[in-house]
């Protein structure tokens, strides 16, 4: 394990997130009860498993909304269970899309987008409004730059709820049932705009119950239950092989 | 309340102990219509018509007495006026202070600011106005420069006491209505806690706030006349006064004291109508 004091540097092929024997407890309830795996820089990660198996518990350790009880998580070196953690140095890295969008509805779509770089980063506005507007662009919302929250879809939301992140140019992004609260055809949108960002190279780890959107874009495919990972592996043999009977259960009733 | 008023006789009801309790909220009251206030109007013209018609022809007509004086009057109202804006300000800008301390991470602060607002807010303004008038000193001395404090100003603290309690529980109420995952995404975007607070929570609380702090404004200037007690010239002092002038004439009281009914209702209504108004809009958004 690394020192906490004297990250060593880290470099492109050292995984970017690694998990080591993370456990949490909420009270007497064990929800997590030593996870370990790898993300390398690039990857796509789906995470799958019944609700209440700690998924969200699971992604909100790795930006540390949520602390562990025991373990390590080294997000590039920095480890973030260390309590003297910048936590905002961090989460600078790591954005965060949530199932219910979260965006803040007094802002306009840009204002949401541009919020965090110009409060948090004290970026030029200028330069922010213009990257803004690209991400805007970026995820099909040229036009809507102006509306509310309230006056946006929930998968046009959603997909503010991206941008406002990737304005922060985090190194990792996490997606926690971004799809969930939609309606199947906005589904398909976010979706999109989440494929199109694997493929420019971004580091994503999903908690989705889209099984063929797993087996299309997920370089590695985890799956959760009851606090531990009972199964793993590239989505090819994960979905034709799985070897667990409650793999098999779970993926009997979810596809 | 003077001693004077409360000699009575030991069989009788004591009227002090009798339940009463000034709701920090008007909601769901019926509300009165603009032709009320004309005819609230009519009705005083009215009154004023039959009571100079049974009394002395060389004496000012009650309407007359009114105009006469009416300068004063308004004078007077003007500083009931000034008392609440200046006792509103003062309590709102320590309301939102205390309120903001109730939801400190630092628990004594908390419990501090807890306390204070639950004291002030229960117990009674005209008591407090005593307490201030009496326990501060007519003038301070800072830095060796001496402020003279006059009666108008103690008062004035004296009422953004319990405006500052008020107001703290306002904002405590209005910061707990924010959903936490709106926490949650400001703490995901490396905001501070306190920039979350004043970017994206206090802005969301303003149109949370907005109606029953317009209530409050309007109860603080009602309140304002309870001034007149500890002897500051504003409106009722002034009222009395100009009565007294005009001979304590009986006949001048009701049109005189309805002036000055006239004079707050004209203010605190619409006031009220726009507070109702600003609930309809929010409630539907
Ligand atoms: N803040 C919390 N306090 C207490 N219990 C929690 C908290 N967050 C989650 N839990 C519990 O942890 C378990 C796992 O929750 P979660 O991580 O949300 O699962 P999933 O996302 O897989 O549905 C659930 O039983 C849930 O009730
Ligand atoms: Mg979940």
């Amino acid at each position: 394990m690394a020192a906490a004091t004297d990250p060593r540097p880290w470099t492109p092929d050292q995984p970017i997130v690694q998990l080591i024997d993370v456990h949490k407890s909420f009270g007497t309830l064990e929800v997590l009860k030593g996870v370990s795996f790898d993300v390398k820089k690039g990857e796509v990660i789906c995470i799958i498993g019944p609700s209440g198996s700690g998924k969200s518990t699971l992604i909100r350790c790795i930006n540390a909304l949520v602390p562990v009880t025991s373990g390590t998580i080294l997000v590039e070196n920095i480890e973030v269970a260390d309590p003297k953690l910048d936590k905002l140095a961090l989460r600078r890295k790591v954005g965060m899309v949530f199932q219910q969008y979260n965006l803040f509805p007094h802002k306009t779509a840009l204002q949401n987008v541009m919020m965090a770089p110009i409060h948090v980063l004290h970026q030029d506005k200028g330069e922010v409004e213009e990257r803004a507007r690209a991400l805007m662009k970026k995820v099909r919302l040229t036009g809507k730059e102006d509306s509310y929250p309230g006056e946006l879809s929930g998968g046009q939301q959603q997909r503010v709820a991206i941008a406002r992140s990737l304005a922060m140019r985090p190194d990792i992004m996490l997606f926690d049932e971004v799809t969930a609260a939609l309606d199947p055809e906005t589904v398909k949108e976010v979706l999109f705009t989440i494929r199109e960002l694997a493929e420019d190279g971004m580091t994503c780890l999903l908690v989705t119950h889209e099984m063929n959107f797993a087996r299309d874009v997920a370089d590695h495919i985890y799956f959760t239950d009851h606090g531990v990972i009972v199964e793993h592996g590239p989505p090819a043999s994960f979905f034709s092989a799985p070897s667990d009977p409650r793999t098999r259960e779970f993926l009997s009733q979810v596809l | 309340m003077s001693t004077k008023n409360t000699q009575t006789s030991a069989d009788a009801p004591l009227p002090v102990l009798l339940p009463f309790r000034i709701e920090p909220t008007r909601l769901g009251t019926p509300r009165l219509a603009p032709v009320h206030a004309v005819l609230i109007g009519a009705g005083l013209a009215l009154l004023a018509g039959t009571a100079w018609a049974q009394a002395d022809a060389a004496q000012l007509s009650p309407l007359d007495v009114i105009i006469k004086w009416a300068p004063l009057l308004l004078y007077g109202f003007a500083f009931n006026i000034l008392i609440s804006m200046i006792a509103m300000a003062l309590g709102t800008g320590a309301g939102l202070g205390v309120g903001l301390g109730m939801l400190s991470e630092n628990p004594l602060l908390a419990r501090v600011c807890w306390a204070l607002t639950q004291f002030f807010r229960n117990a009674p303004w005209l008591v407090l106005l005593f307490f201030v008038m009496f326990l501060v000193p007519f003038q301070i001395t800072v830095f060796g420069v001496r402020i003279p404090l006059p009666d108008w100003v103690k008062a004035t603290v004296g009422f953004s006491l319990p405006v500052m309690a008020n107001v703290a529980e306002i904002v405590r109420g209005a910061v707990r209505s924010v959903p936490s995952t709106q926490w949650e995404a400001a703490e995901s975007l490396a905001f501070t806690p306190r920039q979350t607070m004043w970017q994206i929570i206090l802005p969301q609380c303003v149109k949370r706030m907005l109606p029953p702090w317009m209530n409050l404004y309007s109860l603080v200037t009602m309140a304002t006349v309870q001034a007149s007690i500890v002897g500051v010239s504003e409106m009722l002092t002034l009222t009395a006064q100009v009565h007294t002038a005009e001979g304590g004439r009986p006949e001048l009281f009701a049109p005189l004291y309805g002036f000055a009914l006239f004079c707050f209702f004209l203010y605190c209504y619409p006031i009220d109508r726009f507070t109702a108004r600003l609930e309809r809009r929010f409630h539907i958004r």
